[in-house]
């Protein structure tokens, strides 16, 4: 699956151009208030956007906004919960392997959401957005709430959805070691500009 | 028919003396509402003694063309005020003319059939029936309007990112905004499915306690205050769907997102 960002805007960024071919993941990386997560609330269409997004063959305006938003799916930084229990928010509940996976209590399906702490809102985020199988993947600091070794099972669990289902991923991250791990391409976002900072092929950024 | 009391400036005035002791009440206390207590007072004097003698007149005249020009105020005052009572507005002339527009919809559609189907006074425009029984339908309209259309934004503004997470998981904004939309729905009728409940035992309704006061028979006056009770109801719920489908068609865009940037 292939997807492309060309002469893209919106606020004050102008003439952004992406291309990703899947299975690919792409790692932007940057300051606060760069405009990351702005760039992946566009391309899912939640902010008002000019220019060209598409994926595979499907463009952007040629379906209905809550379609493309199905076949994109963006996952905020901070996962919030809004029915009464944790299952209701999917279409299809995980099976019990995979919530195992994740290190996740078996019975927090049935859980109010109030009872989980941040990295299993996190976790089971990411299982909500799998849940969807969107085509591609918009992750805004998808680990920024976990723990060295739920952070592992987590890029485990994503790259794996991303390589078997020939998926493209932009991955917001702060830490350069997790770029590494899972990038690719690096990016950064900076001056309302994208430029690459490195990839997986090449060996002098990989042991910087 | 009995004979009616009719009341002095005197009476008036007395009665005013609660209102002054509730006022100093309330300065004791600093609550620093006491000039707005006054100031509705005054409001509520002036405005009520100038009705009164438009109302004589337009009684005498009766004419269709007056009927309606005090109607188009009325629709106006009450539009501006759904707009007062928004903490968060659309921006520009939206906000009235959503008010006026759903307005004229649901009440004056409702007075409408009241007047020539159900009350059917000679001629249908009579200003004794059409004008408070248009009044009391508007007034009731509108507390309904402002108040569900007060809460929705209100509640889309508290739990945008909630909707907007909705959104990114391919919800339509409709799905994302159904819980909030059937809560200001519940809010915006319960008041009057309450009174409606409680009508006659807890209260006697203020049309049917007027008509008896100006000595009407009481088993008369209440089958008005019933058809009015079913009209005010009307007005209110099918006002209400009407005012949040056009709100709900502003807060979002074609492409389905959140505008609350089009509220100030």
């Amino acid at each position: 699956m292939k997807l492309c960002i060309h002469d893209f805007s919106f606020l004050d960024w102008r003439n952004l151009d992406l291309e990703l071919d899947g299975p690919e993941v792409v790692c932007v990386m940057g300051d606060s208030g760069s405009g990351k997560s702005l760039f992946l609330r566009a391309i899912a269409d939640l902010v008002v956007s000019e220019g060209e997004a598409m994926l595979g063959d499907v463009r952007r305006d040629s379906v209905s906004a809550s379609d493309w938003r199905k076949r994109v799916g963006y996952l905020a930084a901070e996962i919030l919960w809004w029915e009464e229990s944790v299952g209701e928010h999917f279409l299809k509940e995980p099976a019990i392997g995979q919530i195992e996976r994740l290190r996740l209590p078996p019975d927090c399906m049935n859980w109010s959401p109030s009872r989980l702490s941040m990295g299993e809102r996190q976790r089971l985020g990411i299982l909500r957005l799998l849940d969807r199988q969107p085509k591609a993947l918009l992750l805004d600091e998808p680990t920024a709430n976990l723990d060295a070794a739920n952070v592992d099972v987590v890029e485990k669990k994503l790259l794996d959805y991303i390589r078997s289902n020939d998926v493209v991923a932009i991955w917001v991250t702060h830490s350069v070691d997790q770029a590494k791990r899972v990038g690719d391409r690096v990016l950064t976002m900076k001056d309302r500009m994208l430029s690459e900072a490195g990839r997986k092929d090449n060996a002098k950024w990989a042991k910087r | 028919m009995g004979e009616t009391v009719d009341l002095s400036i005197w009476d008036i005035l007395f009665s005013a003396s609660i209102v002054v002791c509730l006022g100093i009440l309330l300065a004791y206390y600093r609550l620093g509402i006491t000039r707005t207590l006054f100031i509705a007072s005054v409001r509520l004097v002036v405005q009520l003694l100038l009705v009164g003698y438009v109302l004589k007149v337009l009684f005498a005249e009766g004419k269709l063309v007056y009927v309606a020009i005090m109607a188009a105020v009325m629709l106006l005052v009450a539009s501006r005020e759904i707009m007062a009572r928004q903490k968060r507005r659309l921006k520009g002339w939206g906000a009235f003319g959503l008010g006026a527009s759903t307005l004229f919809v649901s009440s004056f559609a409702i007075a409408l059939f009241g007047l020539m189907v159900v009350v059917r006074p000679d001629p249908w425009y009579q200003p004794q029936y059409a004008i408070p029984l248009l009044g009391m339908i508007m007034s009731n309209t509108m507390s309904g309007i402002s108040l569900s259309m007060d809460r929705l934004t209100s509640a889309l503004h508290d739990n945008r990112a909630i909707v907007e997470q909705r959104l990114a998981l391919g919800e339509t904004a409709r799905e994302a905004i159904l819980p909030y939309m059937r809560d200001c729905i519940r809010t915006g009728i319960m008041p009057v499915v309450n009174s409606m409940g409680t009508a006659g035992i807890v209260a006697l309704p203020g049309m049917m306690t007027g008509q008896i006061l100006a000595g009407a028979n009481p088993t008369e006056a209440v089958k008005y205050q019933i058809i009015i009770w079913f009209f005010i109801a009307g007005g209110v719920g099918f006002g209400m769907a009407v005012s949040l489908r056009m709100l709900e068609s502003r807060l979002f865009d074609k492409r389905q997102r959140l505008r609350l940037d089009r509220l100030r």
